[in-house]
């Protein structure tokens, strides 16, 4: 693993051979986006690496590279295991022509990756894996490697809560050997209290400095790139008031989700965040009381003003569990607050 | 008429003594929900205002006519929770609960549908027949007895959807929230067919976002089916590709599951989505007239 140009060619000159470069960025796609490359000497790979770290790739600039031998790769496999919540199942996916391109065939070709709905109930059966995978690896020293990958892949899937386990390309080297040449590995949220060894090795740097904030408060939240702060309570309600202001011609700063059973220190937390990004020129608070009472949330608000010196417009909608409470305690202070969603969002797109 | 519960259904609280079941049990018996027993581990003999407490399931169904039962217990426990609820035989489970490991969801789905029982969630509000039943977490007092149908897959935007159905005097027969988790107990079809089977619904929402393929299979499922008029809604269409949104289940991957995929279905299976949902009263006030 390396940072600079200088260190990817002291790492192939110590290599040998020819050796391939590749970003390390937590995104799919990145060969496509020109960040696998091949070098035959060190000066060569020198000059890629340079090229690959002045790349951005889907939003995230190249920090880190790999460096490796490259394999002499006769054919590229894919190899993947989904959660598929159509079957409510895992659902294995194998191909012949893996690498790159696997997306794009998903969509042009989908008869050429083959799949098995596994039932994670039963457990992987065994004659339907082997007669799925033998449509694609020919030769039964190819099958036998492939069989003993996707058991151990499934084992992982399952032990480790996972949502998605690939390898691409699975690449077919001399004497029949199959190898991994990448992997992605996805792990469900919800689970990842069960694994504190998976939970440890949350990469912070793909995070903004803001989520990473909102995360240690217990706030959904992702930074977007416009002019009004969003909090909200509960995803799908953020998801619309983001695309209503949009509507309105406005344009959203985040989207943030309180979540339920909110407590006053989480719009402390929210707003402190919102308010600490220079984009932001007003505020929408948009809160329909279900689990989450208004009463914290007016509470919370309170809280803000008092600590914060908050200098944006605040647009307050407030409805729902215990709102008649919560209006109460911000008309008290002089905060006017609305009941209709698009006449607060008229507002707000009109003061930011 | 409505869809799952009524007046006469009997409710059981699983968490009854925490922080949310009891002020949930609270507000439930309030809006006129009979709520005739509560379970918490370990506190049989207990009660909550003048529901008994049990410390199982089945302790509690000796006891009382258990129709249905809410979960309020925290994610770690609730797929146990789920399963004591089926293994005591209650037919309606509801998962409040947010934040469950998919895995053990596939497990629970299975293991609900081997009894033949029926489960709604995880991480959904619950449902309500306006002025007979609330089973969930929903404030009552935004609905309003009538013959709208409401199915969501969100929580606080079904409040929103249903609060302007009530503003236009369009009181609704049941509204449920099936859950926003990828892998769900019930999802929109098994409700559009009770709709479409209930002599007192006239018209259907379908409250949908990005993510998952479940709108695409309502809309499908709604052209060929479905006599009633139905209207959707779909939240997350300024959502940016590959950014999560909160819900497990919101994430837009591999072209399918986008709102332009959803929107575009709903259209061709003659479905009008609306872009606000202070719209949709007006959408279903012209399609109940076109009947």
């Amino acid at each position: 693993m390396v940072t600079t140009a200088e260190q990817a060619e002291v790492a192939a000159k110590n290599i040998g051979g020819t050796v391939v470069i590749k970003a390390q960025v937590l995104v799919g796609g990145r060969g496509k986006a020109g960040g696998v490359k091949i070098a035959k000497t060190p000066e060569e790979a020198g000059e890629r690496a340079a090229e690959i770290l002045a790349l951005t790739i889907k939003e995230l600039p190249v920090e880190k590279l790999l460096v490796a031998p490259a394999a002499d790769i006769k054919q590229e496999f894919y190899l993947g295991l989904a959660l598929d919540r159509n079957t409510k199942g895992v659902l294995l996916m194998v191909s012949k022509a893996g690498g790159v391109d696997i997306e794009e065939l998903a969509v042009s070709s989908p008869e050429q990756i083959l799949k098995l709905a596994i039932d994670p109930v039963k457990g992987i059966q065994d004659t339907e894996l082997r007669q799925t995978l033998s449509a694609v690896f020919e030769t039964p020293k190819l099958l036998e490697q492939a069989h003993d990958t996707v058991t151990k892949l499934y084992r992982l899937f399952v032990e480790k809560d996972c949502s998605l386990v690939e390898i691409n390309p699975y690449g077919l080297v001399e004497n029949e050997t199959l190898v991994a040449l990448d992997a992605k590995v996805n792990f469900d949220d919800n689970a990842l209290y069960k694994h504190p060894d998976i939970e440890s090795l949350k990469n912070l740097e793909e995070y903004s400095a803001d989520e990473i904030e909102a995360n240690k408060h217990g706030l959904s939240f992702v930074s977007l790139d416009g002019e009004i702060g969003c909090i909200v309570n509960g995803a799908g309600l953020a998801m619309a008031t983001l695309d209503i202001i949009k509507l309105y011609g406005g344009s959203p700063a985040n989207f943030l989700d309180v979540g339920g059973s909110s407590n006053p220190e989480k719009v402390l937390n929210a707003l402190s965040i919102i308010l600490g990004n220079p984009n932001c020129k007003a505020v929408l608070i948009n809160i329909f009381g279900g689990i989450t009472r208004c009463d914290d949330i007016a509470k919370g608000i309170l809280m803000a003003m008092d600590q914060i010196d908050i200098k944006l417009p605040l647009v307050i909608r407030l409805i729902g569990t215990n709102d008649k409470e919560g209006r109460k305690l911000l008309t008290d202070r002089g905060l006017e607050v609305a009941e209709s969603l698009s006449e607060a969002v008229e507002k707000v797109v009109s003061v930011a | 008429m409505s869809i799952l519960i009524d007046e006469k259904t009997q409710v059981l609280v699983q968490g009854i003594t925490g922080r949310d079941g009891a002020f949930h049990a609270r507000a439930m018996t309030a809006d006129g929900t009979k709520v005739v027993a509560g379970v918490t581990p370990g506190k049989a003999g207990e009660k909550l205002d003048a529901i008994p407490v049990y410390s199982t399931v089945k302790e509690a169904m000796a006891q009382h006519r258990i129709d249905a039962t809410v979960i309020f217990v925290p994610a770690k426990f609730s797929s146990a929770a789920v399963r004591e609820a089926a293994d005591a035989g209650v037919p309606l489970i509801i998962c409040i609960t947010e934040g469950v490991p998919v895995l053990e969801m596939i497990h629970n789905y299975s293991y609900v549908q081997e009894r033949g029982l029926r489960l709604i969630g995880p991480n959904c509000p619950g449902l309500i027949s306006p002025g007979k039943c609330k089973i969930g977490i929903m404030p009552a007092r935004i609905h309003k007895p009538g013959g709208i149908g409401v199915i969501s897959r969100s929580g606080t935007l079904t409040y929103e959807v249903v609060y302007n159905l009530t503003m236009a005097g369009m009181g609704q027969s049941t509204c449920v929230g099936i859950g926003g988790d990828p892998v769900i107990g019930s999802n929109f079809i098994d409700m559009l067919k009770l709709f479409e089977a209930d002599p007192d619904t006239t018209g259907v929402v379908v409250i949908g976002e990005i993510g998952g393929e479940d709108e695409e299979a309502a809309a499908e499922y709604i052209r060929d089916h479905m006599s009633k008029p139905v209207a959707a809604f779909i939240s997350g269409r300024s959502a940016p590709p590959g950014k999560r949104m909160g819900h497990a289940g919101a994430i837009i991957s591999g072209g399918k599951g986008t709102s332009e995929a959803k929107v575009k279905a709903f259209h061709e299976a003659g479905v009008p989505v609306a872009n606000k949902p202070d719209e949709i009263p007006g959408i279903l006030t012209d399609l109940l007239q076109a009947t």
